[in-house]
């Protein structure tokens, strides 16, 4: 039996987090449009998006210090895949307009036709490549 | 001001999120994603729990405006165009590859795990890439 409460736990607080955003300032959470901010020329519109990205390093500094184990994992450390993968992720959520927390978490629940789709693309493209990987191996 | 530490708060709130939940621990991003392997479903759940919190929310939220504001800031694009199906394509390419999107490699960088500084700046590289490819 997987450990089904910390994702549950973890999910809501997410979903707390867009709320705030949404209710506070009326933005969507959506980080990889928010990090975009960060290659663009800087301007008093995005200082929103400073604090963001400020909060999210904080927050990942008290989790690490708190519960260092949730760390714990392995990344891959082949480079030319490291480097692949993060082109792709970057030129792709730029291109397709948001990434699983702005398409996922605040678009599903708008019940917003492009993220239902972008959403659908991307699990079963990140399937298929998994699948894919397994039967090389 | 009071905006910016809206920010900052819900920024935070991401992050402890995504950490506790296992959104940044790659092997169990690419868990849930070997559906046809030995299939790690208890990612789905944060997806399930955020959707779900946020279906309840959003709705009460549209009925009034935001605190600090005085209306919105949605997406107005409304069609499924090839840009988006090809976006989302390659980001779930990306993503399946090593298990890490936007929200967890800016946490992980806490680490100073060498994988996740190289995955991050290949990330903002592929974001200007994007920019010079549009112009």
């Amino acid at each position: 039996m997987e450990n089904i409460f910390n994702p549950l736990i973890g999910g809501v607080l997410i979903g707390i987090s867009s709320t705030v955003l949404l209710g506070g300032i009326g933005r969507i959470s959506g980080i990889s449009g928010i990090l975009a901010s960060v290659i663009s020329k800087p301007s008093k519109e995005s200082f929103w998006k400073y604090n963001f990205l400020l909060g999210l390093l904080l927050g990942g500094i008290f989790s690490y210090k708190l519960h260092p184990e949730l760390f714990n994992y392995d990344v891959s450390n082949n480079l030319v895949k490291v480097v692949v993968a993060g082109l792709l992720v970057g030129f792709g959520t730029r291109l397709g307009n948001g990434c699983t927390s702005g398409h996922g978490v605040c678009g599903l629940p708008r019940i917003a036709k492009r993220s239902i789709v972008a959403t659908m693309t991307f699990i079963f493209v990140g399937i298929l490549t998994v699948s894919i990987e397994g039967l090389i191996k | 001001m009071r905006g910016q530490l809206i920010s900052l708060l819900s920024g935070f709130l991401f992050a402890c999120g995504l950490a506790i939940s296992g959104m940044i621990n790659p092997d169990k991003v690419r868990g849930f994603l070997d559906l046809f392997g030995e299939w790690d479903y208890s990612l789905a759940l944060v997806m399930l729990g955020a959707v779900s919190f946020n279906f309840i929310t959003f709705r009460f939220l549209k009925r009034r405006k935001p605190v600090c504001t005085d209306s919105y800031f949605l997406p107005s694009s409304k069609d499924v165009d090839r840009d988006l199906v090809l976006g989302a394509s390659l980001f779930g390419a990306g993503w399946g590859l090593v298990g890490i999107c936007p929200g967890p490699a800016i946490v992980n960088l806490v680490t100073l795990n060498s994988s996740i500084i190289i995955f991050f700046i290949a990330m903002l590289v592929g974001m200007l890439a994007h920019k010079f490819y549009k112009k």
